[in-house]
C-alpha cells in the first residue's frame, strides 16, 4: 500500500516538475446577443470558468458533444475569440497582451489541424503553395531552404514520394492525404504545441486509425503538446494522457485517461461510456440507459450543476442550487459533481 | 425457409454509371436475403457502392446510370420488371423507404415537419389531411418526437430530433422494408445511441426488416442481426452478427474489425494499408488482393461466394 502512495506521489511529482507551457486560468468566453444588431439580450456562455495547464509534451483530450463550447475553447486558445474573463497563458506570458508581432510569434508556436480536410485546404492552391504560405508569413525568406522544409515535413508525414504531391491539388487527394497535408501545414513552423480539432471525424474507420498513429508518432518525435478536441471516446485512450470531460461549457471532469475510462465518477461522463458502442452482437438485443433530454441552452444554462435537469442521481436541494466544485476523490481525478462531497 | 417467403431478395444486382473515364461499377453483382423483423448492416468504407446499392434497390437513379440489371424479390415478387410508373406507386416509400443520409439536408427547411410527414401518407395511403395527421402524430410518438413539433419548421428542431423526423418520414406509410443510409454519422455519442433504442424498439414493435448501410462496425452492431461486408461494389461476406462479430472471415472484414478502436483493453488498432481499388478500372481477380495479408498464387482468380457454416465468404482461402 504504501509502494502504491509512493508511486502515486511520485507520478504526481513528475507531473509538476514538468514544465507548463499552456496555461488557462478562470477563462470565460461569452458572446454577446443582440437584437436588431443593438440592444443587449443576453450572451451565450459558450465557456464559462474553465482551468487547466497543460504540460510540455503532454497530450490532453477534450471530450465533449456538439454545442457544449470545446469549439469555443479551442478558438480562444488559438486566439481568434478573447476572453470576457480569465487568461490564456503560453509560457506564462498572456495571450490578450500580445500586440501583432507577438501574436505572430505566437501563432508560429500553434499548430492547429482542422476537421475538415477538404474545407480546410484552399482548392485552387497546390499541395506546395499551401505549405510554403506558412514559411512565407513566417519570414523565411531562402526559397531553397523553403522548398527543402516543405520536403522534409512531408516525408515526416508520409506523403511520398514527395515530388508527386507537390504539384498536386486538394480534390485530387484523398481524405486521408488531404488531413496529412494539412497536418504538415500545421508542422510546418516547427510548432511546441497543436490543436487538433476532431482531426479523424471526417475520415473512414481504416483511415482514421492510419491518421491517429501518424498524429502520436509526431508528437513522440517532436514532443509536444497536443490538445485533441472530439466527441468520440473510442480514440481516446491511444492518444492522451490525460481527459477533460466538457459540458455546457465548463469542464466536469478531468482526471488521467484510464481513469475516466475504467472508473467514470461524473454520471455524464458514465452516460457517455454507456452511449459509445464496442462491435458485440449482443448490442442489438439491449437498450441502453441514456439521461433523457438534450444539452442545455448555454444562453440560459440551468442554476446548479448544468447536468441537473437530466440527472439520475440529482440531490434535490443541492444540485439544482448550488454548482458544484471540483472534488478530488482520488489522487488526480477531479470532477464536479455533488455526489463526491463526503457527508452530503 | 421457402425462397418466396423471404421479405427480400437480392439477385446479381448491378448499377453502373456512366462516366467520360468509363463505367463506374459501384455495384456490380449483389446478392443477398433478408428475412422479415431483422436487420442486415451493410459494412463498407467510403466508396465501396454501399450508397449506390440503396439508390438501386429503390430504383433512386441518377442520369448517368448505365447498366442496371438483375433481381430484387420483395416477398417473391421480383419488382425490378414493374414499370416506372407501379414502381412510384406500389413500392418506392410504399413498400420500401429511406432514411437518408444526413436528415439536416433531406428535411424541406420552408415546410412545418408535420406536413412534410404527413405526405408520404396523403400520396400513398390516400387519406385526407386530418387523418394524416393522426397518422403522423402516432409516427412521432413511436420515434418519440413530442407532438407540438408537428407544427415547427426544421430549423427550430436539433439535429437528433431532426433524424427522428426523418425516421417518422419513411414509417408513416408502414413500409415492409426501410433502408437506413448512414442514420447516425454525423449526430453526437448520446443522441447517436438514442436514436438506436429507439430503431431497436421499433424493430421488436413493428416487425418490419431494416437495412443498415454504415461504415462505422461499433455502432453497426447495435442493431444486427446479419452483416453484409461490401468491398468494390461486392459482397464480400455474409454472416450472422453473432459469429461475425466475434470472428469475421474474410480477410478484409478481419482487417476492418481490427481498425475498430476499442475503449477497454490494450490492443492497438490496426489500419488497412493501400487504398481501395478504383470502381473504373478493377483488378481482373479478387479485388482485395493487393491489400490482402494472406494472398496467394489463387487470387489471381476472382472467387466465387464460398459457403461455410451457414456463412458466405467470397475468398479462396475457404474452397
Amino acid at each position: 500500500m504504501a509502494s502504491e502512495t509512493e508511486m502515486v506521489m511520485q507520478a504526481q511529482k513528475s507531473d509538476q516538475d514538468r514544465k507548463v507551457i499552456l496555461s488557462i486560468d478562470d477563462l470565460h468566453v461569452w458572446f454577446e446577443l443582440k437584437r436588431f444588431g443593438f440592444g443587449h439580450v443576453g450572451y451565450v456562455k459558450a465557456v464559462d470558468g474553465v482551468t487547466f495547464d497543460v504540460h510540455d509534451a503532454e497530450t490532453i483530450a477534450v471530450v465533449g458533444e456538439s454545442g457544449c463550447g470545446k469549439s469555443s475553447l479551442m478558438k480562444t486558445i488559438l486566439g481568434l475569440h478573447k476572453p470576457i474573463r480569465g487568461r490564456v497563458l503560453f509560457e506564462g506570458r498572456d495571450l490578450s497582451k500580445f500586440d501583432t508581432k507577438e501574436l505572430h510569434w505566437y501563432h508560429s508556436h500553434v499548430g492547429y489541424v482542422q476537421q475538415d480536410p477538404y474545407g480546410a485546404l484552399p482548392p485552387f492552391m497546390t499541395v506546395k503553395k499551401i505549405l510554403e504560405e506558412p514559411l512565407i508569413v513566417g519570414g523565411v525568406k531562402d526559397k531553397k531552404e523553403r522548398l527543402y522544409r516543405i520536403q522534409k515535413v512531408m516525408e515526416e508525414v508520409k506523403l511520398t514520394p514527395v515530388n508527386d504531391f507537390l504539384t498536386k491539388y486538394p480534390h485530387m487527394l484523398s481524405g486521408g492525404q488531404q488531413q496529412r497535408v494539412v497536418i504538415a501545414r500545421a508542422m510546418i513552423m516547427e510548432p511546441k504545441f497543436l490543436v487538433a480539432d476532431e482531426p479523424v471525424s471526417m475520415l473512414d474507420a481504416s483511415v482514421r486509425v492510419e491518421i491517429l498513429k501518424l498524429l502520436r508518432a509526431l508528437q513522440e518525435e517532436h514532443h509536444l503538446s497536443v490538445i485533441y478536441i472530439t466527441h468520440d471516446l473510442s480514440t481516446v485512450s491511444y492518444f492522451s494522457e490525460r481527459i477533460f470531460v466538457m459540458y455546457a461549457g465548463n469542464l466536469i471532469e478531468k482526471a488521467k485517461v484510464r481513469q475516466v475510462l475504467d472508473n467514470p465518477l461524473h454520471p455524464y461522463t458514465m452516460a457517455l461510456l454507456t452511449g459509445t458502442s464496442e462491435p458485440d452482437a449482443r448490442n442489438a438485443h439491449t437498450f441502453k440507459e441514456l439521461p433523457p433530454g438534450e444539452p442545455p441552452s448555454l444562453v440560459n444554462p440551468p442554476n446548479g450543476c448544468r447536468f441537473h435537469p437530466r440527472c439520475s442521481k440529482m440531490i434535490e436541494g443541492i444540485c439544482n442550487v448550488e454548482e458544484p466544485p471540483d472534488f478530488e476523490p482520488e489522487a488526480s481525478h477531479l470532477v464536479a459533481c455533488w455526489l463526491y462531497k463526503e457527508n452530503v | 425457409m421457402d425462397q418466396n417467403k423471404k421479405l427480400l431478395r437480392i439477385e446479381n444486382l448491378v448499377l453502373h454509371f456512366n462516366t467520360l473515364q468509363g463505367p463506374v461499377q459501384a455495384v456490380d453483382g449483389v446478392n443477398f436475403e433478408l428475412d422479415t423483423n431483422r436487420a442486415v448492416v451493410i459494412l463498407g468504407e467510403s466508396g465501396c457502392g454501399k450508397s449506390s446499392l440503396a439508390k438501386a434497390i429503390l430504383r433512386l437513379l441518377p442520369r448517368n446510370a448505365g447498366a442496371y440489371s438483375g433481381h430484387i424479390y420483395l416477398e417473391g415478387k421480383d419488382i425490378m420488371s414493374l414499370s416506372e410508373e407501379e414502381f412510384r406507386q406500389n413500392i418506392r416509400w410504399a413498400a420500401i423507404s429511406m432514411v437518408p443520409q444526413a436528415a439536416m439536408n433531406a428535411l424541406n427547411p420552408v415546410i412545418r415537419v408535420g406536413d412534410q410527414v404527413a405526405e408520404p401518407a396523403m400520396i400513398h395511403l390516400g387519406v385526407d389531411k386530418a387523418e394524416a395527421f393522426s397518422l403522423v402524430q402516432k409516427m412521432f410518438q413511436h420515434v418519440g418526437v413530442p407532438a407540438d413539433f408537428i407544427s415547427r419548421y426544421p430549423f427550430e428542431l436539433s439535429g437528433g430530433m431532426r433524424q427522428r423526423v426523418a425516421i417518422a418520414m419513411a414509417l408513416v406509410t408502414s413500409p415492409k422494408l426501410i433502408i437506413l443510409d448512414e442514420p447516425t454519422s454525423a449526430l453526437d455519442v448520446l443522441t447517436q445511441a438514442n436514436i438506436f433504442n429507439v430503431l431497436k424498439r421499433l424493430k421488436k414493435e413493428l416487425g418490419i426488416g431494416f437495412i443498415l448501410i454504415t461504415h462505422d462496425i461499433a455502432t453497426s452492431s447495435e442493431l444486427a442481426d446479419d452483416v453484409a461486408v461490401m468491398y468494390a461494389g461486392q459482397i464480400v461476406e455474409v454472416s450472422d452478427a453473432f459469429r461475425f462479430f466475434d470472428k469475421p472471415l474474410h480477410p478484409y472484414s478481419q482487417k476492418l474489425m481490427a481498425s475498430v478502436p476499442r475503449l477497454h483493453g490494450k490492443k492497438e488498432p490496426e489500419f488497412i494499408t493501400g487504398r481501395p481499388p478504383s470502381l473504373i478500372d478493377l483488378p481482373q481477380g479478387c479485388r482485395f488482393v493487393d491489400r490482402c495479408p494472406v494472398r496467394f498464387e489463387k487470387c489471381v482468380e476472382d472467387p466465387p461466394l464460398i459457403e461455410q457454416a451457414g456463412r458466405k465468404v467470397k475468398c479462396w482461402l475457404y474452397s
